[in-house]
């Protein structure tokens, strides 16, 4: 952006899919009446204590695994402050040794973005501001609800590695993407089950060290993201190319205003007091326990792209939006039934975005082969294509359905010479012409024989039979 | 300290507070002169690990017991008065 | 009368429960007043409880081992559906909604229970005078204090109230006022009995344990509340304990340690009658057969600053989340955050107040390698000096308490005065060793002595029997 650099780290919080909460049995469920998923333990009564669930542990080390991190033994830590939503007045989470570190993730254009650490911790309650619409700032009262307080979350901390908003958005796509596909959470972002705060510092081109950054909260979509992202780091260059500097700051996405503002400074910043949480003991996962999980990770998004790259032989980032809308295998299967790879990658990008319908994988490949042998022009192919979709069937048959037969080159030229001949002035403009002229004229030309042949003719031959006989 | 615990102080409070913690503070100074650094620190008398709950919904609990001795509840929530600032 | 003697004869049809209660009842009313040993006495539901005891005897049910046999629990212990207050106006008026489980052991044992005993605010303290309803006065005299902080359960079980009771112990809460009020007070092995629904003081010292007059009682009782719990994380994987079958095996050939460190030679403040009677205590050892030498254990010197750092460190965490947002009563402000503040500023008293500002501060950013992380490590060196020491000696030994019961107002001027009485019984804490004082003698102004003894990590049976030949010659608990 001109001369300057926008740096980006994003901290990512999930909710795991688990049947109960992190510490208890209560429910782990969304919605419902409020207060009606709770217990002991996760309302913070005096005497309860918190039991891990087995499940969060699995899942957590489902996730470091998928990211390609380091599993290791960990230790539960009470972060402490104060605020209504938190009933222990202290949140369980992990601080000095977290269960997944140092691992990575790969973007859709094969970059990797480093993963610092992905640690298991609770959620808070959820507080409704009553009056002022619904806004903290002008509420008369607030209420209370815990059914949300003790669901567990993996929190996932990336490296500040991303450089704009559009890598920000495909890091958090490609990450919501591994954790549906591993079973690891449904990653809404609307409902709340995925939520990313993004910090933002900028810099000059060419500087190496990293500017004073920003944490900006609240941000609850891809487009927010990316909003945030802009608005921020504009706010900053202005800031510094007035010449004052950054003031490391907590700041809250305001969606309606399009602005972040200030929420709290550095030194306002809670002193937290970490301290191993002596209520639980540590955690230290078998061997034999992560091999058994790495062993059941399906695919992954990554995986699935660069299978499908190689035996296409392309880049893998070519094939990130196929594997996006899941025809990835639906891809190698026509592949392996000798369909032409790039026709598949064409059509499956821009022909078949809807979805493959009734299309079976030997149809598909039949229809590519037929399309490359030009037996069908690119036109016709849609149609049949479309047809497919629709209905099913044979691309041989659905093509003689609709009167589809090639056409003979010879047949071709024929039509081709008469309509030079009709045409001469035109014809001598053509081969005479500067390239403009010619780019004219050859539309003129392969306007004319494709009305003549009703559509028929491929318009790729009709252009190389254009070109040759100029030559001549 | 006192805003951290959460806790308002009288001016007198404070200054008795303040020189009883240091007594106290004086009698871990006895610690200093220890050296402890080849020494793991301990959270547990006993070393137990993976000590985890299966994912499986347990007995029902009956909120209506928490909200009779509640101090404010309303529709089902407990009511606070206006929270300033997120945390 | 004794625990055990009431079980057989409720059991065997002899007494009714009913009558038993009745009894307890009656010499809570004549003296309850003066000793202040409750905060709750629970008469009308116990009768209750023992109507159904005597009927499920009628109709041949089993029943189980404590049947009939009244008990009072400590004010900090969950207790469904009645007051749970942990002596603070924090918590005035709370009822829990569910029951701690040892509550719920109890219950199912058959226990009566007679009442919530008076502790020191939050178990903060070793008097109970700083209890927010007045202290409780020792049944001996009452001029003195009965020790604390689970000074109630001692006074009850001591002025006969109940002849069992159940407190907490976190830096000596049992065991420093059984001695000072002369009966039999058991810290278990940390995590033998389950923390679930006490009310947290500090997590990885806490420990529930049984008073009793006889060591055989205590027996009983620890039998009862021990076992794993499933919702206690810190619970050790084991089955209740079994001691009362080995009891009486006696201390043959057993290698006993005085402990140089907390024999009062070193440290100063140890009165003299308290001295003497370990040196007797060490000749009814010898005299049963035992190997009695000194022994060592370094550290245990710094186990009370490691613990006056520890402790309200864990402390300042677990009370953070009384703000009256959720339950117990609310001091009503403009904002929440100064509703919490208020409610906090009222509710606590003044040694709450300093040991939750001690430990947010020795948790401070800055401040934690210094304080909290050292006193972790200097608790290791004392769990290594006593592993070191268990090599040589099966059992140790100590004075509970370096002095007798001390007057009401002696030492509130002067918090380190009154934190220097834990001195002997909070290295136990600290190791997670058990450890239980044993009445024995007394000193010259009459009032009761106790000796500590102490166990490796789960060896109370071997604890109980060396208590069991202290008990036989002090003229106790002959059965």
């Amino acid at each position: 952006m001109n001369g300057w650099e926008t740096v980006i780290g994003l901290e990512v919080h999930a909710e795991l899919a688990t049947k109960t909460k992190m510490f208890s049995s209560a429910l782990n469920s969304f919605g419902g009446k409020p207060n009606s998923n709770t217990d002991p333990v996760s309302l913070g009564l005096p005497g309860s204590l918190p039991v891990l669930n087995e499940k969060a542990v699995e899942l957590a080390i489902r996730v470091g695994l998928a990211l390609n991190c380091e599993v290791q033994k960990s230790v539960f830590a009470r972060k402490n402050y104060f605020y209504p939503d938190m009933p222990k007045a202290y949140q369980i989470s992990q601080f000095d040794l977290p269960i997944n570190k140092e691992g990575w993730l790969e973007l859709s254009d094969g970059r990797r973005i480093g993963i610092e650490r992905a640690h298991l911790e609770e959620d808070t309650g959820k507080i409704t501001h009553v009056g002022g619409g619904g806004r903290i700032h002008e509420a008369s009262y607030s209420l209370i609800d815990y059914n949300r307080s003790g669901v567990p979350l993996i929190e996932i901390v990336g490296a500040p590695e991303l450089r704009g908003p559009d890598d920000a958005r495909d890091y958090v796509s490609e990450l919501r993407s591994i954790l549906v596909t591993i079973g690891a959470s449904d990653g809404k972002m609307e409902e709340g089950s995925l939520r990313v705060d993004c910090n933002v510092s900028v810099r000059r081109d060419g500087t190496e060290e990293l500017g004073t950054r920003c944490e900006i909260k609240n941000i609850n979509s891809l487009r927010s993201l990316g909003r945030a992202i802009e608005y921020e780091a504009k706010r900053q260059i202005e800031i510094i190319e007035s010449g004052q500097t950054i003031e490391q700051q907590t700041r809250h996405w305001d969606e309606a205003e399009g602005r972040t503002h200030k929420l709290r400074s550095k030194e306002e910043a809670f002193d937290y007091r970490y301290f191993p949480e002596p209520d639980l003991v540590p955690v230290e996962p078998s061997e034999e326990w992560i091999k058994e999980i790495a062993n059941s990770l399906p695919p992954l998004p990554r995986d699935r792209r660069h299978l499908l790259a190689d035996s296409i032989g392309v880049e893998p980032t070519e094939t990130s939006l196929i594997v996006q809308r899941d025809l990835d295998t639906f891809a190698l299967q026509a592949i392996s039934s000798n369909a032409d790879k790039n026709r598949v990658l064409v059509h499956l990008e821009n022909n078949l975005a809807d979805g493959i319908g009734k299309l079976t994988p030997e149809a598909f490949a039949s229809l590519t082969v037929m399309e490359m042998n030009g037996e069908l022009t690119a036109t016709q192919t849609k149609t049949v294509l479309a047809d497919l979709v629709e209905s099913g069937g044979d691309p041989q048959a659905v093509a003689k359905s609709h009167g589809f037969e090639s056409m003979d080159n010879s047949e071709l030229e024929k039509i081709v010479d008469r309509i030079i001949l009709e045409n001469s002035d035109d014809w001598l403009a053509f081969i005479n012409g500067d390239d403009t002229e010619r780019k004219k004229k050859s539309g003129f030309f392969v306007g004319l024989i494709m009305k003549e042949t009703r559509g028929q003719a491929d318009g790729k031959i009709v252009n190389q039979i254009l070109s040759a006989k100029a030559e001549n | 300290m006192a805003r951290l615990a959460q806790l308002a102080l009288s001016e007198d409070e404070l200054d008795a507070f303040t020189s009883q913690l240091a007594a106290v503070l004086d009698h871990a100074a006895d610690l200093e002169a220890l050296n402890v650094d080849d020494v793991e620190p301990s959270t547990h008398p006993f070393p137990l690990k993976n000590i985890l709950r299966i994912d499986e919904p347990g007995e029902s609990f009956d909120i209506e017991e928490v909200f009779e001795v509640a101090p404010d509840i309303e529709e089902s929530q407990f009511r606070v008065p206006p929270i300033l600032g997120e945390a | 009368m004794k625990a055990t003697e009431i079980a057989e004869k409720v059991l065997s049809g002899e007494m009714s429960a009913r009558s038993v209660v009745e009894q307890h009842i009656e010499i809570i009313n004549n003296i309850e007043s003066d000793v202040n040993a409750f905060n709750l006495v629970t008469a009308e539901q116990a009768l209750i409880d023992a109507d159904e005891i005597d009927s499920k005897i009628a109709s041949g049910e089993t029943l189980g081992p404590l049947a009939g046999v009244p008990i009072s629990v400590k004010d900090n212990l969950c207790t469904r559906g009645v007051e749970t207050t942990c002596s603070s106006k924090i918590l005035e008026g709370w009822k829990p909604p569910y029951d701690a489980t040892v509550i719920e052991k109890l219950k199912e044992a058959g226990a009566i229970i007679m009442g919530k005993t008076n502790l020191d605010e939050f178990a903060m303290g070793s008097s109970t005078e700083n209890s927010a309803f007045g202290p409780t006065r020792n049944p001996h005299n009452l001029e003195l204090v009965p020790g604390g902080s689970s000074g109630g359960s001692a006074a009850a079980v001591a002025a006969g109230f109940s002849p069992l009771a159940l407190g907490s112990d976190t830096g000596g809460s049992i065991r420093q006022p059984a001695a000072l009020c002369g009966v039999v007070g058991v810290k278990p092995t940390y995590g033998r009995v389950s923390r679930y629904g006490l009310v947290a003081f500090a997590s990885s010292l806490d420990q529930i344990g049984p008073f009793a007059n006889t060591v055989s009682d205590a027996a009983l009782t620890l039998e009862v509340i021990s076992g794993h719990d499933p919702r206690d994380s810190t619970s050790i994987p084991e089955k209740p304990l079994d001691i009362s079958g080995v009891l009486n095996q006696g201390v043959e050939g057993m290698r006993i340690g005085v402990i140089e460190e907390l024999s009062g030679k070193g440290l100063g403040g140890f009165s003299q009658d308290v001295v003497s009677r370990v040196e007797e205590a060490i000749k009814v050892f010898s005299n049963a057969g035992a190997d009695v030498e000194s022994a060592s254990v370094p550290a245990s010197i710094y186990g009370l600053s490691a613990y006056y750092v520890i402790a309200p460190a864990e402390a300042s965490s677990n009370l953070a989340r009384y703000d009256g947002i959720r339950f117990g009563p609310r001091t009503e402000a403009a904002t929440t955050a100064e509703t919490m503040t208020a409610t906090r500023t009222k509710g606590f008293g003044d040694e709450v107040k300093r040991r939750i500002m001690l430990g947010t501060y020795a948790l401070s950013a800055g401040y934690y390698d210094a304080y909290y992380g050292k006193s972790q490590r200097v608790r290791t060196l004392i769990m290594n000096d006593f592993a070191k020491a268990y090599e040589k000696f099966d059992i140790l030994i100590s004075p509970t308490s370096p002095t007798t019961a001390f007057p009401l107002g002696d030492k509130t001027a002067d918090p380190m005065q009154m934190y220097l009485q834990d001195v002997c019984t909070i290295p136990s804490n600290l190791a997670g060793h058990p450890a239980m004082s044993v009445p024995f003698g007394s000193g010259e102004d009459g009032m009761p002595v106790g000796i500590q003894i102490l166990a490796p990590a789960m060896a109370e049976r071997e604890m109980f029997q060396a208590a069991k030949v202290l008990e036989s010659e002090s003229g106790k608990g002959i059965e």
